[in-house]
């Protein structure tokens, strides 16, 4: 018997495979398929202060292995959230969730956070210092050290739940804002936000999407992801989730030996909506074949010699 | 809510049977798939194909599902349906089951159903279902030239009174769908088109009526919001909620 449980941030998690926000929306679409029971936990819709409709659309175009969006943030705002939302989640998930927030100003961020503390069903926050699809907020707070550190003391200040901040990786040196954010208070960090893309319309001969460039996802960049956790956790005390092209188990095992204590996978739900279900499914015999008895032995293993 | 949210079979991922792949014009292909197609409800409805090598999958809308047989029409405009048209046998990994579709109860006795260029397949399983139901049923298939015309015999075959309209006149009637609308007694209108002519039915007709609408999607099942839509009522999925819309809910 192999053992999948791994902690983070103090909880436990029956394995380490986390939908990513944004590709899980609030689950049910997902509920209807199977019992999402069998998740580590999942990372809800990216919540703002105020209700959003996001970009206009087109907002999504395909890549070579990936896809670019460029969803903006479209959310019903932290009150439904919580008012709507949350209740009908917990007909169906009986686990802690993982509250997925963003903003536009270190108060708007600290506003919703603080909301969102109160509420049981919420286990971490995840605080989106990254998103690529949003003018005068998202990303702009994480490509800076200081505005994230300053990101991470406001939420830190109203909450007693774990924070992690989710970090952009269209940055020159993502370790520096990994650093920044840890002494300023993080209880983890997840990494990567998508990467800046864009693709043309050849016919139209103008952006595929409206908002002309948006985060680019999917296989493609698991290379970039592995990178990136591999060097923000050899930086870092605080656990590590890692995420960016994730398909399946042995992606989640890599992602580990890279140092990730918890695995979020994202476009590929998009594309098999029962794609977290299978890697959890696969994940003992790729362990066996691999000899790995306990995933918590192979966290940043591959730092070691 | 939660029945609604939680109803099984709302989709399913099952794997089909290629029986059928032929041309019908130039670049329009008609292919015919054979698997669990219980999942498949309402005309209007799209399945969302997975293809080797590339990543997101190809919503196509239900042209005709009889028995364990789904057909459907595409027309060859990129990458995806290009490889799709090559194929004439083989397996494919399909959702099915996706988008609300039309609604059948509000048609009245004599609906008109209006379909432009590829937005003419899912008329087919709509006017058969009306026609089951013993309406009356009319159909404007418009399109752009002659040899882009297909399936006006398929509907005279289901009983339905057909018109083709073609922009430049060289079959049928010389301009656009809504000129014939002034000659027919409708009761109600259900189209399928790109949106310029959706714009143009929702303007000219007398009725009410249902429209379905294109997107660029990411899953095709309501989890990444790519495809939102503001309509009167607040915002929709279009691949969920949509993608068909009533006229008194669409913002134009």
């Amino acid at each position: 018997m192999v053992n999948t449980k791994v902690e983070l941030c103090g909880i436990t998690l029956d394995n380490p495979v986390i939908p990513a926000s944004g590709t899980f929306g609030f689950g049910y679409e997902f509920a209807s398929l199977y019992d999402i029971n069998i998740l580590g936990t999942f990372s809800f819709k990216g919540t703002t202060k105020d209700a959003r409709f996001g970009n206009p659309t087109p907002r999504i175009a395909e890549c070579t292995s990936g896809m670019i969006n460029a969803v903006g943030l479209q959310n019903p705002g932290v009150d439904k959230v919580i008012s709507e939302e949350l209740p009908m989640l917990s007909n169906f998930f009986n686990k802690k969730v993982m509250a997925n927030v963003s903003g536009f100003s270190v108060e708007e961020y600290a506003y919703t956070c603080e909301k969102l503390d109160k509420c049981d069903q919420v286990g971490w926050l995840e605080v989106n210092i990254s998103c690529p699809n949003v003018h005068g907020g998202g990303m702009s707070f994480g490509t800076d050290p200081e505005a994230a550190a300053e990101v991470t003391r406001a939420v830190k200040s109203v909450t007693k739940k774990p924070v992690i901040l989710k970090l952009s990786p269209n940055v020159t040196d993502i370790v520096a804002i990994a650093k920044a954010c840890e002494k300023a208070g993080a209880d983890g960090i997840s990494l990567i936000n998508t990467m800046l893309g864009m693709r043309i319309d050849l016919n139209k001969k103008k952006p595929i999407i409206a908002n002309k460039m948006g985060g680019f996802s999917g296989p493609a960049i698991f290379p970039v992801a592995l990178r990136m956790v591999y060097q923000v956790s050899s930086a870092v005390e605080v656990p590590v989730i890692g995420m960016g092209g994730v398909s399946s188990a042995e992606d989640v095992i890599e992602m580990m030996l890279a140092g990730a204590t918890a695995v979020e996978v994202g476009a590929q739900n998009l594309v098999d909506p029962f794609a977290c279900k299978k890697i959890i499914e696969s994940l003992p015999s790729v362990m066996e074949k691999y000899r790995i008895e306990n995933l918590n032995d192979i966290i940043g293993a591959a730092h070691n010699g | 809510m939660m029945q609604s949210v939680l109803r099984k079979n709302e989709m399913k991922q099952s794997l089909f049977q290629i029986t059928e792949n032929t041309k019908l014009t130039e670049n329009v292909m008609r292919m015919r798939l054979k698997g669990d197609t219980s999942a498949i409800t309402a005309p209007g409805q799209f399945i969302n194909i997975k293809l080797d090598g590339l990543f997101l999958r190809r919503p196509i809308s239900v042209c005709d599902c009889e028995g364990d047989t789904v057909t459907i029409i595409y027309k060859i405009v990129g990458k995806g349906t290009e490889q799709m048209s090559k194929m004439q046998s083989g397996t494919l990994d399909i959702l099915t089951g996706l988008g609300n579709g039309y609604d059948l109860s509000k048609s009245g006795e004599k609906p008109l159903l209006i379909g432009g260029g590829v937005g003419v397949p899912p008329m087919y399983l709509l006017a058969k279902k009306l026609r089951e139901e013993g309406k009356e049923v009319s159909i404007i298939l418009g399109f752009n030239t002659q040899n882009e015309v297909f399936y006006e015999e398929e509907f005279k075959a289901l009983g339905c009174k057909v018109y083709v309209t073609t922009v430049d006149g060289s079959y049928g009637t010389k301009g656009f769908v809504t000129s014939l609308f002034d000659s027919i007694e409708y009761s109600y209108t259900y189209s399928c088109g790109p949106e310029p002519m959706l714009k143009a039915v929702h303007k000219a007709s007398a009725t009410s009526g249902q429209y379905s609408f294109e997107e660029r999607m990411g899953c095709g099942f309501g989890a990444c919001v790519g495809c939102s839509c503001k309509t009167v009522t607040g915002y929709i999925r279009i691949c969920k909620e949509g993608p068909v819309l009533e006229k008194e809910d669409i913002l134009w």
